[in-house]
């Protein structure tokens, strides 16, 4: 069992991949534990940063700056009464927000946070992952059908037409990035090199990147930048998020499809929203910015060594600056927290806080030393900068909702279908032209010898 | 066998029942809904997402303005005015005073007159704020409605400093105003002017060109200009349909002939115009009340009114330019010491009427966008 246990250790493949189920169900627990952390983070961090962009403060109360407000938000929603309609059908009803949680955790098993960081990985990888998350609706529709009143009920048909419309341009999208994968030449317009097969495997895909020592989103520029372009727009739409928001535009549809739901069930709606969000921007990364790559991961610099510190000949110095980012970034909300403390009010009443913000403090900065110590340091690298580049999705989401209007049903339809889905045909046949175009400058050369 | 390939077939489908014969759905939209403004009561007839009629049901605010002006002397029942359009009391207290004013046929005396002007103003310029962030939040931007109001708020401290309330006013008296002007107010005001001149800038920074909202407003809600003079709509909504009417211009009251302003009117009568008209007449408004600032003369603020306030009998009818179009009262005077009949003309709910016309064929979704861009405001509705 031990031996069964230990096994792993010396693996640099995911724990599926090893076909360890152990390490895999600590793996998953770890993931789950990770998004919902994330969408705990992303919740205060929304709420933050919508408000500083609309000119207010949001929750100062609980903890310093609001730091605690997710756990009061949760602790209330948990003690909320349970009300299920009289006339609902009961049974979809109660299941449907559970299904939406479920669908939008079971995405992240392909999730390659690192090259061995990952529950598993399949050679359809990418595929599951889309099929996964575009499961989300069915739990949309069935929740506005069970709640058996008018609002839901709309809201979650506008949901299902949009999803469907949608998921056709992420896939013409998607495909121009797998296509790529098969096109070996390395840098920006690397052709002529002979092709492959693509890889729809998540990691694989990451690692064609890595080969090709470029990030897919600046591959045949600037064909796979509009592909990437169409992703982002319609995974916004995937996830209902503003300016897309329409199965639960608030002021139309009240609430649209969770008008009838609250307490417990509504925050699993809720749950599976934000991780449905970290799940598309996570294929994002995967597929147009290079993964767990960190930016100019090609470029090493002069090679260096520093006794007990810094024993990998073959890095470079820029690699050692890249390894010493997480650190940075730790110290950094370290300074943060110990700054505004010195800036918090000196009422006595603001005492606890003062106190809270520099434990918190002392915290980042213990994880910041942790994260300088060499074992941890050369094996954090993945994972921090894939979740950093989540960061930066998430962000984005945050700043459409801060800015734009809803669109209405038909122009959505617009969007999707007279804009989205051509240019997606044609960044697809864009690639493959690009790609092929020596074999194809062959044939034609062929063709004129030939007559 | 139905002719599918015949065009507008499947536009016609669902009024015949020949093909997809889908279910008219009724919705029932308020009185409790977010985007009703207050409490109006929407019932939607619906195919799909097309709205296919409406009907409007009002009256879930109705506190019995008119009657309670019967049992109350003049000076009594001034303050009630400020509760029937609460965004925009100032106005509704002007129109009132006014209207006593002509019935007992005194003037009020020019330093008034345009301490009056300069809260009107103010008042429409807070208005037309609160219009703008709500309208945008009912089409889904959240970030104009935290802008404008934090904006209203300073016009709001100004009102406070004037006359200690901050909503409902109770600013005027029926022969002029009951306070001077705080130590200050001038520059208050001159400073104001600065601070929100760049602001409106801001808003439609955020608006005016956005490709969202233009989609959302442009050609939303349709009314030409026949129609609203048919159906009495005034204010914003008539102007943006190119109608040139504005009561400051065509019977001018409270010494606005001395003020130099234009009036911004539309063309296609859409709800992009309307939001044109009315970001175009804060701008104005601000032009208005930066000449009286300068030239606010020295003097009495009251004309010689009696302590009991009996008019002669008669009746008469002003009316002047709320921020959301032709307010009028009409008074009766049975020589007593109140009114025998006061009715008021709230433009909301005359433009409200014009709900059903505008949403017709439309989506749901315009709807919202209707219902913001009439500006209505139901306490008014209802009185």
């Amino acid at each position: 069992m031990l031996d069964y246990i230990t096994s792993y250790f010396r693996s640099t493949v995911t724990p599926g991949q090893a076909n360890n189920q152990f390490w895999a169900l600590v793996y998953i627990l770890i993931v789950f534990g990770g998004v919902s952390m994330i969408v705990m983070i992303m919740n205060w961090a929304e709420r933050k940063a919508l408000a500083h962009m609309q000119v207010r403060l949001g929750p100062m109360r609980v903890g310093p700056h609001g730091l605690l407000q997710p756990i009061a938000d949760a602790l209330k929603l948990f003690t909320k009464e349970d009300i299920m309609p009289a006339e609902a059908d009961k049974p979809i009803f109660w299941f449907a927000p559970v299904w939406v949680v479920v669908v939008a955790f079971t995405g992240f098993i392909v999730v390659p946070f690192g090259v061995a960081h990952a529950v598993t990985d399949m050679n359809i990888g990418l595929l599951f992952m889309l099929g996964v998350s575009s499961l989300g609706v069915l739990g949309i529709v069935m929740a506005g059908w069970a709640s058996n009143s008018h609002f839901p009920l709309m809201g979650s048909l506008r949901s299902s037409a949009q999803m469907v419309s949608y998921e056709i341009a992420m896939g013409l999208a998607v495909v121009s990035a797998v296509l790529m994968t098969g096109f070996l030449g390395t840098g920006m317009y690397g052709i002529g090199e002979g092709t492959a097969s693509g890889t729809l495997s998540m990691i694989g895909i990451v690692q064609a990147q890595q080969a090709q020592h470029v990030w897919f989103v600046f591959k045949f520029f600037p064909v796979g930048l509009v592909a990437f372009v169409i992703f982002a727009i319609a995974m916004v739409a995937e996830t209902n998020r503003t300016p897309f928001d329409l199965p639960e535009a608030e002021s139309e549809l009240v609430a649209g499809f969770h008008t009838e739901y609250s307490g417990l069930r509504w925050s699993l709606f809720m749950l599976g929203e934000y991780a449905a969000m970290v799940a598309v921007s996570s294929i994002a990364i995967t597929l147009w910015l290079g993964g767990w790559m960190r930016p100019f991961a090609s470029i090493h610099g002069p090679s260096i060594a520093i006794p007990f510190f810094w024993e990998h000949p073959e890095l470079g110095i820029v690699d050692l600056v890249s390894y010493l980012v997480p650190a940075g970034v730790l110290f950094l909300l370290a300074f943060f927290c110990f700054f505004n403390a010195l800036r918090m009010p000196k009422h006595p009443a603001m005492r606890p806080q003062v106190i809270g913000l520099w434990a918190l403090g002392v915290v980042m900065g213990g994880i910041g030393l942790v994260l300088l110590a060499p074992p941890v340091r050369d094996r954090i690298q993945d994972i921090f900068w894939f979740v950093a580049k989540i960061a930066v999705f998430l962000y984005l989401y945050i700043w459409y909702r801060a800015t734009f209007p809803r669109y209405r049903f038909d122009q959505l339809m617009r969007v999707g279908w007279k804009v989205l889905l051509p240019v997606g045909l044609g960044v697809l046949l864009l690639t493959g032209l690009i790609g092929l175009s020596p074999e194809l400058v062959m044939w034609i050369k062929g063709v004129m010898l030939w007559r | 066998m139905t002719d599918t390939s015949k065009p507008g077939f499947y536009e016609d489908a669902g009024a015949t029942g020949t093909f997809l014969d889908a279910n008219e759905m009724v919705l029932n939209m308020g009185p409790q809904h977010p985007s009703t403004h207050g409490v109006l009561r929407v019932i939607l007839k619906l195919d799909g997402e097309k709205v296919l009629g409406t009907e409007c049901i009002i009256g879930y605010l109705h506190r019995g303005v008119e009657k309670i002006a019967e049992n109350r002397t003049y000076t009594m029942f001034n303050p009630y005015v400020d509760r029937m359009d609460y965004v925009a009391s100032v106005s509704n207290g002007l129109g009132y005073c006014l209207a006593i004013e002509k019935l007992l046929n005194v003037e009020a005396p020019p330093r008034a007159c345009y301490i009056r002007v300069i809260l009107t103003e103010l008042n429409r310029i807070a208005s037309h704020q609160l219009w703008l962030g709500t309208h945008a939040l009912d089409i889904g931007a959240m970030t104009p409605l935290f802008y404008t109001f934090r904006d209203r708020e300073e016009i709001l401290k100004i009102f406070e400093k004037y006359c200690g309330a901050r909503l409902t006013t109770h600013a005027f008296r029926i022969g002029g105003t009951q306070y001077e002007t705080y130590e200050g107010f001038e520059q208050d005001v001159k400073k104001f002017c600065k601070f929100v001149t760049p602001k409106i800038g801001e808003y439609e920074e955020l608006l005016t060109t956005n490709r969202i909202w233009l989609q959302r407003t442009k050609g939303v809600g349709l009314i030409s200009a026949e129609d609203a003079i048919a159906m009495g709509v005034t204010g914003p909504v008539l102007r943006a349909s190119g109608v040139k009417w504005d009561l400051r211009k065509a019977q001018p009251y409270s010494l606005y002939e001395k003020f130099d302003f234009e009036v911004p009117i539309g063309i296609n009568g859409d709800t992009y115009d309307r939001y044109l008209v009315r970001v175009a007449e804060m701008r104005q408004s601000l032009r208005i009340v930066e000449q009286a600032v300068d030239s606010i003369p020295e003097g009495p603020i009251m004309a010689k009114v009696p302590k009991v306030i009996k008019p002669p009998v008669g009746e008469v009818y002003v009316s002047i330019e709320a921020p959301k179009g032709e307010l009028g009262y009409f008074v009766v005077s049975d020589g007593s010491t109140q009114p025998y009949r006061l009715r008021v003309r709230p433009p909301s709910f005359v433009n409200l009427q014009a709900l059903d016309k505008m949403v017709r064929g439309a989506l749901v979704a315009d709807v919202v966008a209707v219902i913001g861009t009439l500006d209505i405001v139901l306490g008014e509705v209802d009185r």
